[in-house]
């Protein structure tokens, strides 16, 4: 789960890390009544959860309240990148002398937590990676003793960064890993940490992503989840425990698996087809389920045909095939379904599809063909 | 010939009492696979099916039954508590089923497994069989065939795909291993690569992989400068899009890392040979043989 730049900053800001002043509008008069009580000139950055909010014109300065407020409805309403903004962050506009980069990952790799610090701040940090990779600091900190003081000083002195600027870098660098760790994130940055016009530390733009498998202990930010991160369908399934993921192609997939899931995708693929979605209705899943699955896979008027690939074992042939069934007894099902199921209670599943009069598969491939040539109209 | 699970292998269901844990426990049992004991809080001093015992502490039920090898059934809030408790145990080889343990608990544990004798399979994996032999794991058991091919994959559904096209080819399996999909776990690939070559019952290798992470790539690398055995290999999620997690915690393509299509070049440029649906999987195996 994404959090957005201002939530990002409160939570680092908890933290003990430096911010700007600033408030959320939703409308261009609230953006007036923020930027009158900061007093200065305020720059306006549109909360949408994508990148490149400042090539989109999604980030603009203000200098007087007066402009605060038209600059606010310009920019509440804009659509960047599919997403329509509907809330701004109302800044006090820093004196920008320099531009770090701090942040915080999980390295897989190392099964730790990776610090990376970089004077290279205020560009994405995959830009820095590609074209200076010695101009990024990484250390790894040890799950069990948390980051160091001279963990923070190597990426200080490795970054150059001025003398006098050490001893705070060092507090936010550790206040960085200790919000990372007690929020459960998954990425946390700070791009960039500015040295302002008062020659001081400060966080400009954050982001935090959350681990998805910790949101049950993580209420007070799960709370903060923005429902147009994901679409609504993804959102739909996501509340009925299905993993589903929008895509461009026309050929809905419905499979027991994460892994298989991708595959079915891969093989659609390969036989010419393109998917229209990846979903994974999950183990053990009944009837209902896969009737809620397939409700949420026709209503893509995309779909041109259906590819349904399940590999009986906690999931049972017989429960998938009931549901099935229903789902075509009660949605009015108008494009062809192809059903390919093995394992357990395959014979009873296929018994129930005959006896509605729908044909069913054995093989992976076979099955896959058939349901690229019915997305193509040349199905018998 | 097998990897990690054998006739020797004496099995300890912690969370045996709950409904996953007793439904696997049976199907445990009727594979062949000899399940000593349970351990749930609370629950000390009752039998489980098929006459286990069932212990309150991982301690005890070593000491009673002498398990060398656990298999976690409990909820993803206590999974972290009940793996420890079994590397404290000094239970040989732990297997743990739970989904959804935040990557930063299993961080934890890691570290601290790495200082045990313990080794750890998942989390959120399928388990481990050896066909004919013993089954510590979730997999249908029927769809698997004594043989000399070992399998080591990070996906469970996908998994059987490949062993049923394989059985259906009379190719036999020595031992599946599902490391599972979750981005910090135990056992990787090429720690299970590293068994397969030296196991005298593995004569070829099935590696299946999918997006996110590198670690395909680290065993590329080994394939290429350490492995004599042949490797046959698919990889999910070659229309995978950047940026969205495809179920698994640890498949989803960021920073433009992880894809198919390097995980695909890495294990080309080592000689292994890439089969493009699991079906095919089964027909390039039986070259090898």
């Amino acid at each position: 789960m994404k959090l957005h730049e201002y939530q990002s900053k409160r939570v680092l800001a908890d933290y003990g890390v430096p911010i700007p002043n600033g408030e959320v509008a939703t409308t261009p008069a609230e953006a007036r009544a923020i930027a009158e009580e900061i007093g200065n000139p305020v720059v306006i950055k549109s909360q949408v959860l994508v990148g490149g909010r400042g090539k989109a014109g999604g980030i603009k300065l203000a200098g007087t309240p007066d402009e605060a407020e038209d600059v606010a409805a310009q920019i509440l309403g804009m659509d960047i990148k599919g997403l329509t903004v509907k809330k701004v962050l109302v800044d006090e506009a820093a004196d920008i002398r320099s531009e770090i980069y701090l942040g915080a990952v999980l390295d897989r790799g190392a099964r730790r937590v990776a610090i990376m610090a970089s004077s290279e701040g205020g560009v994405e940090i995959e830009e820095v990676a590609a074209e200076t990779p010695e101009k990024i600091i990484t250390v790894h900190v040890h799950p069990l003793l948390g980051m160091q003081g001279y963990q923070a000083r190597q990426l200080a002195y490795g970054i150059g960064l001025p003398k006098e600027h050490v001893g705070a870098f060092t507090k936010i660098a550790q206040s960085l890993y200790r919000a990372f760790v007690e929020s459960d994130a998954s990425l946390a940055e700070i791009n960039p940490l500015v040295i302002n016009g008062d020659n001081q530390l400060q966080a400009v733009d954050g982001k935090i992503l959350l681990d998805d498998s910790a949101l049950p202990r993580q209420k007070q930010l799960a709370a903060m989840r923005d429902p147009d991160e994901d679409s609504p369908t993804e959102t739909e399934a996501r509340e009925v425990g299905i993993s589903y993921i929008d895509l461009d192609g026309e050929i809905g997939c419905m499979v027991n698996g994460a892994g298989l899931a991708m595959a079915t995708m891969d093989i659609i693929k390969l036989y010419g087809g393109s998917p229209a979605n990846f979903l994974d209705i999950g183990g053990g899943a009944g009837a209902d389920k896969v009737l809620a699955a397939l409700r949420i896979i026709l209503r893509d008027a995309r779909v041109k045909a259906v590819l349904i690939n399940i590999f009986g074992g906690i999931t049972r042939c017989d429960e998938v095939a009931n549901g099935i069934v229903e789902a075509i007894n009660s949605l009015n099902v108008k494009v062809p379904i192809v059903v390919r199921m093995v394992g357990v209670n395959e014979d009873e599943g296929r018994q129930i599809l005959a006896d509605s009069n729908l044909p069913s598969a054995n093989q992976l491939s076979e099955a896959v063909q058939m349901a690229v040539a019915a997305a193509k109209g040349e199905g018998e | 010939m097998s990897i990690l699970v054998d006739n020797d292998t004496r099995l300890l269901v912690q969370g045996i009492t709950g409904s996953q844990g007793a439904f696997h426990a049976e199907q445990m049992i009727q594979y062949g696979t000899s399940v000593v004991a349970g351990a749930v809080p609370g629950r000390g001093g009752q039998w489980a099916v098929g006459n286990t015992p069932v212990f309150d502490t991982v301690h005890e039920a070593v000491a009673t039954t002498d398990a060398n090898t656990s298999i976690i059934f409990v909820p993803a809030a206590f999974a972290v508590d009940a793996l420890l408790e079994a590397a404290d145990a000094g239970v040989a080889l732990i297997v743990c089923i739970t989904e959804n343990i935040p990557a930063l608990d299993m961080a934890r544990a890691r570290a601290y497994l790495d200082s045990t004798d313990s080794l750890l399979i998942g989390p959120n994996c399928p388990g481990l069989i050896s066909p004919g032999t013993a089954k510590v794991g979730i997999m249908a058991g029927h769809i698997h065939t004594p043989g000399n091919v070992g399998i080591v994959s990070r996906s469970g559904t996908l998994t059987y795909e490949v062993i049923y096209a394989l059985t259906a080819r009379g190719i036999g399996q020595s031992t599946a291993v599902g490391i599972g999909g979750d981005p910090i776990k135990g056992l990787n690939f090429l720690d299970v690569l590293q068994m397969f070559e030296q196991d005298s019952g593995t004569e070829q290798v099935v590696l299946i992989g999918e997006i996110g992470g590198t670690d395909e790539q680290v065993a590329a690398d080994y394939i290429r400068t350490e492995m004599s055995k042949p490797v046959t290999a698919f990889i999910a999620g070659q229309t995978a899009p950047p940026g969205k997690r495809m179920g698994h915690a640890g498949a989803i393509i960021s920073g433009g890392e992880g894809t198919a299509a390097e995980k695909i070049e890495a294990l080309q440029d080592a000689g292994v040979a890439i089969a493009r649906h699991p079906e095919e999987i089964a027909e390039l195996a039986s070259k090898n043989i």
